[in-house]
This record gives structure tokens, sequence and C-alpha cells, in this order.
């Protein structure tokens, strides 16, 4: 009995000084004013990073967010393909920037864009989109139907309504993969404009829809692209190129028992050399449970074209875990091609014929007719350094600037090597030499002995047998650090890619030199070279060159041990006890 | 009380609390002096009381909070359905809810359903076919069962009433975004009004004429009818009905219907009394029965499995002209069983003597008729 009555006690004085507090606040709870205020304040944070994007003429557009003070800014493909290379922002300050395109991913309806006129740009905070639950409350910010005449950007709430989606290809290129369905207000116009979880940091780029019989408006289904996809391809989208997406040279299907097996696969593809097979069921991929064919899909729609992900199978009840190197889904030739007959915009709203959903967002209004690609209108003199025509880029300038960039970090961590054009020798002892130079490349061991046929290709010298063709690699580790990327041949930043068994990212070129490519990886922190890839063909292992211990060499920094891998073996690792550099400069012939 | 869940309600309880226990509250406190020597357990439940109190206060507050906990409580009574469709717009696929553990389906009374393979998709992957047990076209709700046992369920006995005002959450497979084991899509929004729906012609054409609610969120897309709307604690409050638009002006409605509106029809289903009596077994047949001819009723040919029994012509000067039956009525009940086919029709019809009523709902375009007939 007293037990009760202290029960209802506290019960009494609980609610009662629940409600007293509300009493004193004025008949609204404390916790609704904080939440309200909490969200004004994410708001505020929000919409100062928006962006309003125009074409040069005035005519169509859709939005964007601003990711760092200098000016770069996410957008959608399809926003900026009918608007060229040239095109202007309007931010919440009312003012309006000059911008010019950077990059493209077609394939995920990415762009990357860099605003003028500021070092101080705000910016958006990047969340992890990973960390979001269908039910959390998220907003849209951006230029629906072009209504800011101010640019001050609108603003529409939601919640979360589905998150890892999975959506077809629209028209011929455009797919979302892993993306994030809302139920906050997504029209036209807010294509490319960004969506905010409830504190106001950015889980990704609005840039579909799906309507049927209503026309062009939202319906409550609203697709965003994941903040953390474009993490992935952030790197890439700096390079000024046409982004390519990847494939795995293999595919899948649910079975009956609704295991995700392998239906098909290339043999020429990295997955096959790597041992996946026909009927081997794909467990986990990319570091997550691969439990139905779209979850597979999804994963593989967010990491770029070249990367090389972890991948777990099961055959005979024995777990294999690997690593694969993903393959561009499109030839060159094939993304230019797609590119132009890309979606861009549709007519006004009109009630869509039957089936037609899905269909991405465009740009506002009524528009003009889209314009090729690479045809702007009137850009402004003090722009025009900015833009750099090049077949395969969307603006060249971008790749020259990120090319120049790792270069010199290379130059400041490692010393210049324009100087030491003659003959380099690395040896240990008795053990063996290297002998690396315009006219000889040699490895001498005390049991064998290699050189370079400078008659033949370098794709035909693999030697020595088993390590896919260690001395022309390290031909061609010499041969970018006496050039450099402008005389080594044609070299192209790619953007940032991952080491197997190393930390982070690492800024990435491409080298084309006789016939054969090679891809550079340098250490974004100590600007060091770490890695030298090369591959004498497509569908053979590259022979990776791994660099580490740099220590003083004359003046310079090079690595004292190397070690050297192909396919999933190690096939050397090589401790370099004196290196000699030779100034002789003999021309190369 | 604490149940109330819209600012309004908020205010509303506040006052009452106000009033009834302010007294209390200056005296309660003073219960230690009866009890000198409190025992440190009791102040412990004191203290966690006083803070449960607390904390279901501030949860009813916080309006910023995510739904997402409840989103994850509801999603395993979720279903996919899909059936019959895939042309001319139609798409072949809805959405549905469990109403029992042995797997019991609340779905809308489609022509999904009108097929003889109704395919079932739970939240976590696994695939049913179902049987279609009973529908109400006059609600337009059907009742599916699969085979299957200890399933997550809404108790429809359970459900809440909503008030204009209310927050809800609208679950379906709108547009069939999920596939698979993957969680249906979830709006969010408020009770508009709760109203009756009005069937003007032209304008929100439906056969629907019940309560319903009316929301402010774009729930009704295809795909979404038969999904679940649930208060903004996950406790299910309606079923998301079909997609309705205004002819006149190109305008469309979101509505669901209230559970209590639904709940005797689906009890009537659940104890049988909906379907053929010549699924049943041990009927007796009359010596003498009904037949279509007697009626004067001729259906359009039956050519497929189940084809709708259609009225393709009614002969003059017999009991179906008399009564108005007309030809393209689609019959849907005959003395309150459902059947979904000429030929369940037709054996339906078996069961009935010719000296007794024939009552049959037929469907015309948007309106249900009830006609009675005497064969003789």
């Amino acid at each position: 009995m007293s037990k009760l009555v202290q029960w209802t006690a506290a019960i009494v004085i609980g609610v009662i000084g629940c409600s007293m507090a509300d009493i004193a606040s004025g008949q609204v709870a404390d916790a609704v004013r904080d939440a309200e205020q909490q969200r004004i304040q994410a708001v505020a944070k929000a919409v100062v990073s928006a962006v309003a994007v125009f074409s040069a003429d005035g005519n169509g557009g859709g939005s964007g967010v601003v990711i760092s003070p200098d000016g770069y800014a996410l957008t959608n493909f399809h926003v900026v393909q009918p608007v060229g290379d040239y095109m202007q922002c309007g931010m919440a300050d009312g003012r309006l920037y000059d911008a010019v395109l950077v990059s493209i991913d077609p394939t995920g309806d990415v762009a990357l864009i860099k605003l003028f006129g500021r070092d101080d740009f705000p910016t958006a905070e990047l969340a992890d989109s990973d960390d979001i639950r269908v039910g959390d409350w998220c907003f849209a910010v951006g230029n629906p139907f072009l209504l800011a005449t101010n640019f001050e950007p609108t603003v529409t709430y939601g919640i979360v309504s589905g998150v890892h989606r999975y959506q077809e290809p629209a028209g011929t290129i455009l797919e979302y993969t892993d993306c994030i369905q809302t139920d906050a207000a997504i029209n036209p116009g807010n294509s490319g404009g960004p969506l905010f979880n409830s504190e106001g940091n950015l889980i990704g780029i609005n840039g579909r829809g799906s309507f049927e019989k209503r026309g062009r408006v939202n319906v409550g289904l609203g697709y965003a692209i994941s903040i953390n996809q474009i993490k992935h391809f952030m790197g890439y989208l700096h390079s000024g190129r046409i982004v390519d997406h990847a494939t795995l040279g293999a595919t899948v299907d649910a079975d009956e028992e609704g295991r995700v097996v392998v239906s098909n696969i290339l043999e020429s593809s990295d997955a096959f050399r790597r041992g996946l097979r026909y009927s081997d069921e794909v467990v986990a991929f990319g570091g997550r449970t691969i439990d139905s064919p779209n979850a597979f899909k999804n994963v593989l729609g967010i990491y770029p074209k070249g990367w090389r992900v972890p991948l777990s199978y099961l055959r005979d009840g024995t777990r294999h875990d690997i690593h694969v190197r993903l393959a561009g889904v499109h030839a060159r030739e094939e993304l230019l091609a797609k590119i132009q007959e890309a979606p861009t915009d549709e007519p006004p709203p009109k009630p869509a014929p039957q089936g037609e959903e899905d269909k991405p967002q465009g740009d506002g209004q009524e528009k003009a007719p889209p314009k090729p690609h690479g045809e702007t209108a009137k850009v402004p003199d003090e722009l025009q350094q900015y833009i750099k025509h090049r077949s395969g880029f969307a603006n060249y300038y971008f790749n020259e600037l990120n090319r120049s960039r790792v270069w010199n970090a290379f130059h400041d961590a490692a010393g210049d090597f324009a100087e030491t054009r003659g003959e380099w020798r690395l040896s240990k002892g008795e053990e063996f030499s290297i002998t690396l130079g315009n006219e000889e490349s040699a490895i001498k061991t005390t049991t064998a002995a290699f050189s370079l046929n400078r008659e033949k290709d370098l794709s035909e010298q693999l030697e020595p047998q088993g390590s896919g063709g260690m001395l022309a690699t390290l031909h061609l580790w010499r041969r970018m650090l006496v050039e450099g990327p402008t005389a080594f041949g044609d070299v192209v930043y790619v953007g940032r890619a991952p080491l197997i068994g190393q930390e982070g990212l690492y800024e990435l070129f491409q080298g084309t030199y006789d016939v054969v490519e090679t891809h550079f990886y340098f250490d974004p922190m100590s600007g060091e070279l770490r890695c030298v890839e090369m591959a004498p063909d497509p569908g053979v292992d590259p022979c990776e060159l791994q660099l580490f211990d740099y220590r003083d060499v004359e003046g310079k920094k090079l690595p004292h041990r190397m070690l050297i891998r192909h396919g999933d073996e190690d096939f050397l690792d090589l401790e370099i006890q004196s290196i000699q550099l030779s100034k002789t400069a003999k021309p190369e012939a | 009380m604490i149940q109330r869940l819209s600012i309004h309600g908020l205010t509303e309880r506040k006052s009452g609390w106000g009033r009834v226990f302010e007294p209390p509250a200056i005296t309660a406190p003073r219960g230690s002096k009866i009890r000198p020597q409190p025992h440190p357990f009791n102040l412990v439940f004191f203290v966690i009381v006083t803070l449960w109190c607390w904390a279901l206060q501030n949860n009813e507050a916080r309006a910023a909070q995510s739904f997402a906990n409840i989103v994850e409580s509801v999603q395993p009574q979720m279903v996919k359905i899909y059936g019959a469709g895939g042309i001319r717009g139609l798409e072949p696929y809805q959405s549905g809810f469990l109403i029992s553990s042995d797997g019991h389906i609340l779905t809308a009374w489609s022509y999904v359903l009108d097929t003889e393979t109704i395919n079932i998709v739970l939240d976590d992957g696994r695939r049913f076919e179902a049987e279609l047990l009973g529908a109400d076209p006059r609600i337009e709700i059907a009742v599916l069962k699969i085979d299957a046992i200890e399933l997550p369920f809404f108790d429809l006995n359970e459900a809440v009433d909503l008030n204009a005002g209310s927050r809800v959450l609208a679950f379906s497979n709108v547009f069939a975004v999920a596939a698979g084991n993957e969680p249906v899509s979830v709006l969010h929004g408020s009770v508009a009004a709760t109203t009756k729906l009005s069937a003007r012609r032209g304008a929100y054409a439906t056969t629907y004429h019940g309560a319903a609610y009316i929301l402010d969120a774009m729930t009704n897309n295809p795909g979404a009818a038969g999904g679940a709307l649930t208060d903004r604690r996950g406790r299910l409050a309606g079923v998301l009905g079909k997609e309705l638009r205004n002819s006149l002006d190109n305008t469309w409605l979101n509505y669901a219907l209230p559970i209590p509106e639904i709940r005797s029809s689906v009890n009537e289903i659940l104890a049988g009394n909906s379907r053929p009596i010549s699924s049943e077994p041990d009927r007796r047949r009359p010596i003498e029965s009904v037949t279509l001819a007697s009626l004067g009723i001729v259906l359009v040919p039956n050519v497929v499995e189940k084809t709708p029994p259609y009225v393709d012509r009614v002969l003059p000067d017999t009991p179906a002209a008399e009564a108005g039956v007309r030809p393209d009525d689609l019959v849907l009940f005959v003395n309150d069983r459902l059947v979904n086919s000429a030929k369940i029709l037709q054996e339906e019809l078996l069961y009935i003597d010719r000296i007794d009523e024939v009552r049959l709902v037929v469907q015309r375009q948007q309106q249900l008729i009830e006609v009675s007939l005497f064969a003789e």
C-alpha cells in the first residue's frame, strides 16, 4: 500500500513538474522550442552554401552546392550538360558569381564546377551518408522552378523515405545507385542542389524523381546521389576529365534460394584472374554484405573505374576474400557518344506518357535548345584562361593544374631529377645490380642477367619471368622521374585511388609511353611516389612496383626498398644499399 | 491522455492536468512526512518514475526527433504484392500489411488481385503465393492469406483514431521502388481533414463513400494502395486508398480509410462469410437452382481461367431487365458472396433455389448497385 502511495506521488509530481515547465514557457514545451531553434540553425547553416546555376544566356539551369572555400561546387551532369563550360551562379548572399565546368561524371549524373570571385566561399559540411536512417528528417535546398530572383534558395523539408535505393538507368546513361529517397519536395530546378540532414550537413545531391501521370512536379519521391559515393569520385571530379563508372567484368543474379551468384564472367576480367568463377556466391563487396542483386549493383555504382575493391565469395562452403580491380563501364568513344545523346531536359510540365517515370529533373523552366558540349556563349575574357578544350576532357585546364600540383609536391619532397639524365645504378653489394638509362636498362644477379632491347616494344619484354615486367617498370619509373609528366609521354592526372594494404587515397597519374599504360601513385601527404604499375595489356595483371624507405641520395630522395608484386604474389622484396646517379646527359636517339 | 499526439492534444491535456491535479502537487512531496524514514530503494523508484514521466513528456514534444526507430518497428509488418496488370499503365503491384501472425494480409481491392497467382514478398525478402480470402468492393479492401506462421502483424483492434492535424507516416511500395528484402518507402504528413469521400460524377469518382482521412502528403501514388497509415508512433490508423483524380481540374486526392470503417468487413471475410458457397464442403444444392438464363443474363464469353463476370446482354422481359441490370455491369457479389470469375458466378447460382431471392451487387463504372431478382 505504502509503495503504491509513493508511486502515485512520484507520477503526479513528475507529470505536474513537466506541465508546470510547459506553462512557464507559454504553452509551448521547451523541447518544441529547442527543436524549432535547432531546425532554424541547421537551415541557416546550410542555405549559405547553396548555389543557383544559370546558363550564360539566362535560360535554364539548376542548383548546386559549394564544398570548398575556393569555390568548387557540386551539381548534376544533366544540369551542366546543356549549359556548356561557362555558367553563372547565384548564392544566398544575393551575388552572382562566374563559374566554369571542371569535370563530369555522366553515369553518376554528377558534375563539379568552380566559382570565381572569392577565396572564402561558405561551404557545406559533408556528412557520412551511410549513417542516415529511414525516418530521419532532412531538407533540400535549391532553386525549384527558378523562383528565387534574389538567389535566396528555397528550402523544402521532409524525411528520408529509403536508403540504398537502386534506380535503373534513365534514358541512355544516368544510373542512380545506392541513392537516398526522400519525400522532401524535389521539383524541376532542384536538380544538382544539396540534400542536408537535420544538422544541416550535406548527405546528397538531388537529381531525380518518380513521376508518372502527374506531370513533372514533385509526387513525394525524390532521389539524391549519396555524398559518400561522391566522396569516392572526388579526386576524379577534380581532374577535368569525363569520369567513368566501373564494372566487375561479371554479372550476378539471385538463384532460387535467393543467393546472389555469378551469372556471367569475362575471362579477361581482373575478377576472373583473382579466382572468381561462374556460380560462385558473392557474399560481400566493398565492405558490405550482399543479399540481393540490387545490393551488388549499389556497391558497384559508388566506385570509380580503376579502383580495387574487396570482394568475398563462397565456393563449396569456403569463403574467399579477394581485391578486384574494377574496369571502366564504357569504352572512351562510347562514353563520349553517350554524353551527346544523354537526356538533358524535357519540355515544361505536361502529363507524361505512360511509363515515363524517373526522369532526371532537369533545369527549371522553358529552355533554349541545348547547345552541343563545349560551345558556350560569350565567356568573359578573365575566365578564358580557366577553360581548355581537349577531346575526352570536360576541361583540360584542371587536369594540367592538378598534374602540376602533384608533380610539384613530388619535387618538393624528393628533388629534381631532370639533371640526372645519365645512368642510374641501384645495387646491394654483389647480390644484384640494376642499371637504368636511356641507352641501356639491365638487371644483373649472381645467377642471371636481363636487359631491355630498345628495338622491341616494352610490352613484349616482361623479364624477369613471373614479375610481370619488373625491368620495364623500373625503366619507366626512372623515365618519369627524369623527364617529368610533360615529357614522359602522354600523362593524365586521373584523380585519387586506393592502394591495397595502404591507408587512404593516392594521387594517380596515368602515363602512356611506348604502347604501355603506367600508373603512378603519389602520397598526397608526403608527396612521395609510392607505387608504379605497368600493364602491358588491360587483359593481364600489371607489374606493381611499390616504393618505400625514401633516403637521401646526392641531395635527392629515392626509395631504398622496392616490393615487386604480380597478380596475387610478391615477386621480390628488394633492399637497396647504394644508388648512384650519373648526370651525363645522353640525348635520346 | 499521454497518447494524444497533436499539438492540439498537448494543449488540451495540459489544461486538464493543471486543473485537476494542481492541489495534489503541493501535498505530494509531503508524502515523505508520512514515512519519516524513506528507504533509499524507494527514493530510487521515485527518481526513476519522475524521470520516466519527464521522458514521456519530452518524447511527445520532441517534434524534430527522427522517426527511424518507429519506421524500423513498422517495416516488418509491410508486404509487397505483385499480381495482374502491366498493360495500359496499370501497374502490376500494390502494397499490403500483415494483420495476423499466421499470414493474413490486408490490402486494397483492385485489378492487381484479379489473377490466379498473387505473389507476396515479406519485408525479410521471403516470397509466398497468396490466396484471396475475400474482398469488400464497397470499401475497396481485400484480405489475402499466405502459408506462414509467427509473423509480426498489426492488430486491427488496437488501431488508433486520428484527428485533423495528427502527424502520420505512410508506408507503401509506391512505384515498386523496393524489391526483395528492401524496406518499402515511408512518407510523412498530417491528417488535413477527417471527412466522408463524396463521389460526385467526374470529380473524385470512387466507389468508396465512407469516412476517410484526407492527407497533406503525396501518399496515393501508383502501387501505394493497401499501404499502412500509422500515427507518428507507428500505430496503425488506416489503409492507404487508391489513386483518386478529379477529372475536372486534374488534381489528386490523397486519402486513407480509417480502420474502424473496415474492421467489420475484415472480420466477415476472416469468418469466411464472403467466400463463395461453392468453395465450402458439404453444401447441398437445391433440386432446382437458379440459372443465368432464368434471370435473363448473358455474360461475356468465358475465354480465360478467370474471366471477370461482365454482363454482355440482358434479355428483354426477364427478371434482370426488370431489375435494371445493364450490359457492361460487373457482377461482384451474389447473396453477399464474392464472385470474381464467370465460372464461380455460375457455380454459385447452383446453390440458390429457384424460388429464392438472388441479390446481386454490380459495379457500373464507379458506382456499386444492389439489385434483387426472383427467377420465378
